[in-house]
């Protein structure tokens, strides 16, 4: 097909100052057991083209799912009269800009080998863990799933550029909820939104730990029915991978991706309290946070070779030791405001336009292992597993809320509670960074579920964290 | 066209099917212009040309689905679904009977169209600019078809094909100030777009004013019927789900146990008929008119899939597999539009909400911030922008103990959205004046 897409491509021969396709095709198929019935099964086979004119200044595209020869003719005819309407009346004059002609191939983890999708095992695995969370008439709700995904891209240019790029993703997930005297509680495995995402093969459901999840994370939410709400106050704060992938994300990924900071989603995602002269000067946060951008760890969900406008992927550094240092702004955005920036030109498929978009944004471990930021606490609250999350169109004051908390009272981890938030502001939460945990304490997570865009995209982000420890963080937990 | 093509390819896999086999498509297609304004400029624009086919095939009480994208090209397109019946085939022995399967046997075509009349979307964007002038405007147009068709291998068919316009923007004064609107339509109007940007240039005047910090606290407080729809959307979380009340994870569990209530000012139905979604659903059940929610404060009904009406044998109420609300309406009440600040007299204006959540679901407690233009009003004055807030509430107290009124008069909002589609989504709903709104950062 790819070969196809390309000849017929060339074949157009468009006369313009620059011209560039984007074919993505994604294929899925979820296998799910709820409540001991097997879900129906569903698969999605989806492809398309989008095809980018720049011309004389202006900028268009078009993407459609005619993948003929004259689907693409007809796309490109619609991309060049948007660059001829835009011209003139847009935000940035492409005149004299150069996007980027790459060459190669990308296949992540998994991609060059057969997955043994055996539907009747992996239904029979999800049925043993469906039938290991039901042992008490209080759980009431259960449902157990795996989700497969192979996508291949090809980014071709009119003047040479080809890059093909081949990923698999394996996406899991268990939630169990428990009812009782009026009262419900949910518990997971990595999140009620499949937090245990990753690139890979088969192997991702022992790394998520599925098998024997299904009693464990039942018991765990019947400790929950019985726990008291989380006591409300002003405490230290030990945060679990599974809850700082949504705090790295909202308070860090949001606030310095470059379109936010230029204004172009003022009127959806927000804008940023960053502004562009604070990059290089800007302490984000304690000397202890150390975040970079890496598109090329592989086993990560959002791996790549290049993103979707050609850049190749590189491990960049957006705060050191606490200073911030680089944007999140692909290469437009780092053409229209004279910074530098990183790979994160990105689409959700081949029917939108790239826009600045996370990747892989993650923490770098520390040497604090998880015992001892427990040791050092003399009174706090331990976090796992987002469940609420809520920050402000500036991507300021925060307030986020989890599955699962427990005391930790003079160094030692205490009672579990339900219910368990906290609120906070980004220009200050950072700074009470107390400690950073250790290799050990880190887990792979992330999310296929990042909205932004007009038109919207929902987008797939990988975030790699150790367990972090904060310092005078208000929390609370719910109604008595 | 596209009807035609749907028939045609209709016929041409039903034909196909083996003895005891039965099928259902569900077409969903646009060819949609989507221009991205910043700063008055266009930031993107682009035109994006999708058509999906859903292929659902049955056996007995076995069946395996698989969504496909077309070309529109009815040769090849054919020869593609073909080839999903081949795939699907050799996968349906691989799936149990499922216990829970209800198909629709009650044949009901139906169709409904409205026929493109928009004048072309680059006219649409000269007529936005000229408008705008050299005011801050960001924000996105979004114009085209967008079609939705339904056929079983019984001989159902239902179409429904709408052209509109949808354009979503904000006016900036400065930082965070700004004014948000929206509007869509079949028609384009370029008066209503002067008129409509001339309005909210008026209020930036406001929004220069000089901000006011709140602290944490209650404050009596206005909300638009846009920030309603904020709260509201958020019972779509499950809340008017049967299959999420079942299984204990509903906000709306307290109210349907009489634990909670509403205010008696308060209903909410779902009115399909008054909406603009299709009024059929991806296995062809047909949506009565309406279907009550809340009544007068009281629990009232969900919506029901048809996978949940077998599951627990009960009457689906032909809501889609998700059973949220497309079309959701809430009663008016009788606080007249022009007395809303005399009305509210010191407290502060919401006009949009954002970025909500639970913050604890069994208690329908919410959190989330204010955005763009909110002020403070004093005596019935509109005194001073607000710089923006979180609120942390439970809807069973706004819209419960603490609601005052609701105003006479409605709006229809209608989703922007477009998550892999344009959404056709839309809600009717009043503004809200409430006693006490509980604020926390």
């Amino acid at each position: 097909m790819l070969e196809q897409i390309e000849s017929r491509f060339r074949a157009l021969n468009p006369a313009v100052d620059f011209c560039s396709l984007r074919y993505v095709e994604e294929a899925n198929e979820t296998l799910s057991v709820r409540q001991g019935v097997a879900e129906p099964l569903s698969r999605s086979l989806d492809r398309g083209a989008i095809i980018t004119v720049l011309h004389q200044g202006g900028c268009g595209y078009a993407a459609t799912s005619d993948l003929s020869t004259a689907g693409l003719q007809a796309a490109l005819d619609r991309a060049r009269q948007w660059a001829d309407t835009s011209r003139g009346r847009a935000v940035f004059d492409f005149t004299g800009y150069q996007p980027a002609r790459p060459t190669g191939h990308y296949a992540g983890p998994g991609v060059e080998v057969a997955l043994d999708w055996n539907r009747k095992q992996l239904t029979e695995l999800l049925m043993a863990e469906d039938a290991a969370s039901q042992f008490d008439p209080r759980i009431v709700d259960r449902t157990v799933s795996v989700g497969r995904l192979d996508v291949t891209q090809l980014y071709i240019t009119h003047d040479g550029g080809s890059v093909a790029q081949r990923f698999r993703a394996l996406v899991p997930g268990l939630v169990v909820t428990a009812f009782a005297n009026g009262t419900a509680q949910t518990r997971s495995l990595g999140g009620q939104y499949n937090g245990y995402c990753r690139q890979g093969g088969l192997e991702i459901l022992a790394q998520a730990g599925l098998v024997g999840a299904g009693r464990r994370v039942a018991e765990e939410a019947l400790v929950l029915l019985a726990a008291p709400n989380c006591p409300t106050g002003n405490r230290d704060l030990l945060l679990l991978p599974s809850q700082m992938m949504l705090q790295i994300h909202e308070s860090i990924g949001h606030p310095l991706e470059l379109d936010r900071i230029l204004g172009d989603e003022r009127n959806y995602a927000g804008t940023s309290f960053v502004k562009p002269e604070m990059f290089g000067t800007y302490q984000y946060g304690s000397a202890l946070l150390n975040v970079t951008y890496d598109p090329t760890r592989s086993n990560e969900f959002a791996s790549f070779g290049w993103d979707d406008d050609g850049t190749p992927a590189q491990k960049v550094w957006l705060i050191e030791d606490g200073l911030l240092k680089t944007p999140l702004g692909g290469a437009i955005s780092q053409a229209r405001a004279g910074l530098l920036g990183v790979a994160t030109s990105r689409a959700c498929s081949w029917n939108r336009a790239p826009i600045d978009r996370m990747a892989n944004l993650n923490i770098e471990p520390g040497d604090t292992s998880l015992a001892s930021m427990i040791a050092s606490v003399e009174r706090g609250v331990l976090m796992d597993t987002n469940v609420s999350w809520s920050i402000d169109d500036s991507r300021n004051k925060f307030q986020f809320g989890c599955e699962y908390g427990q005391l930790i009272e003079n160094g030692e981890l205490k009672g579990v509670v339900k219910n368990p938030g906290y609120r906070g502001i980004s220009a200050t939460f950072w700074l009470s960074l107390k400690a950073v945990g250790d290799d050990a304490s880190v887990d792979v997570m992330g999310t296929p579920f990042c909205g932004k865009g007009e038109p919207n995209q929902s987008l797939r982000v990988g975030h790699a964290s150790p367990a972090c420890l904060f310092g005078g963080v208000d929390v609370f937990g719910g109604e008595a | 066209m596209m009807r035609q093509y749907f028939d045609a390819i209709a016929a041409d896999v039903f034909a196909s099917l083996s003895p005891g086999e039965q099928a259902t498509l569900w077409l969903a297609g646009e060819t949609s212009d989507f221009v991205r304004f910043n700063h008055a400029k266009v930031r993107q624009a682009g035109e994006v040309k999708q058509l999906y086919m859903t292929v659902h095939l049955l056996l007995g009480q076995k069946h395996v689905s698989q969504k496909i994208a077309l070309a529109g090209i009815l040769v090849e397109d054919s020869a593609s679904l073909h080839q999903v019946l081949v795939d699907l085939r050799s996968i349906i022995d691989e799936v149990a009977d499922d216990p829970y399967l209800l198909m629709n046997t009650e044949l009901q075509s139906t169709e409904h169209y409205e026929f493109n009349l928009l004048p072309p979307t680059e006219q649409m964007v000269a007529d936005i600019m000229k408008a705008v002038g050299d005011a801050d405007l960001v924000g996105i147009l979004a114009a085209g078809p967008v079609f939705k068709g339904f056929a079983n291998s019984l001989g159902q068919r239902n179409w429904h094909e709408v052209a509109s316009w949808n354009f979503n923007w904000s006016l900036y004064s400065h930082g965070d100030k700004a004014v948000k609107r929206g509007a869509a339509g079949t028609r384009w109007d370029t008066s209503a777009l002067k008129a409509a940007i001339a309005e909210a240039r008026s209020q930036l005047a406001l929004l220069a004013r000089p901000a006011k910090t709140l602290s944490p606290g209650s404050y009596r407080a206005y909300l638009t019927p846009t920030a309603v729809s904020e709260l509201v959307g958020m019972l779509n979380w499950g809340g008017f789900s049967e299959r999420e009340m079942r299984s204990k994870r509903s906000s709306l569990l307290k109210l349907a146990s009489s634990e909670a209530r509403f205010s008696p000012l308060l209903s909410l139905r779902e009115n399909t008929a008054a909406g603009l979604s299709p009024a059929f659903q991806r296995e062809g059940f047909i949506k009565p008119d309406y279907v009550a929610l809340v009544q007068e404060g009281r629990h009232a009904g969900n919506l029901v899939s048809p996978r949940t009406a077998r599951e627990f044998g009960i009457v689906s109420n032909g809501a889609s597999g998700g059973e949220e609300s497309e079309s959701l309406d809430m009663a008016a009440g009788s606080l007249p539009k022009v007395d809303i600040l005399k009305a509210l007299g010191t407290g502060i204006y919401v006009s949009n909400l954002w970025y909500l959540n639970f913050s604890d679901r069994a208690a329908c407690r919410i959190t989330g911030m204010t955005r763009f233009a909110c002020f403070w009003v004093k005596n019935g004055e509109i005194v001073a922008p607000l710089d923006v807030m979180r609120f942390d509430d439970s809807l069973f107290r706004l819209l419960g103990s603490e609601l005052e009124a609701l105003t006479a008069e409605r709006e229809l909002l209608v989703d922007p959205g477009s998550y892999e589609a344009r959404s056709t989504a839309s809600q009717h709903l009043p503004g809200a004046l409430v006693r006490s709104l509980n604020l926390v950062l």
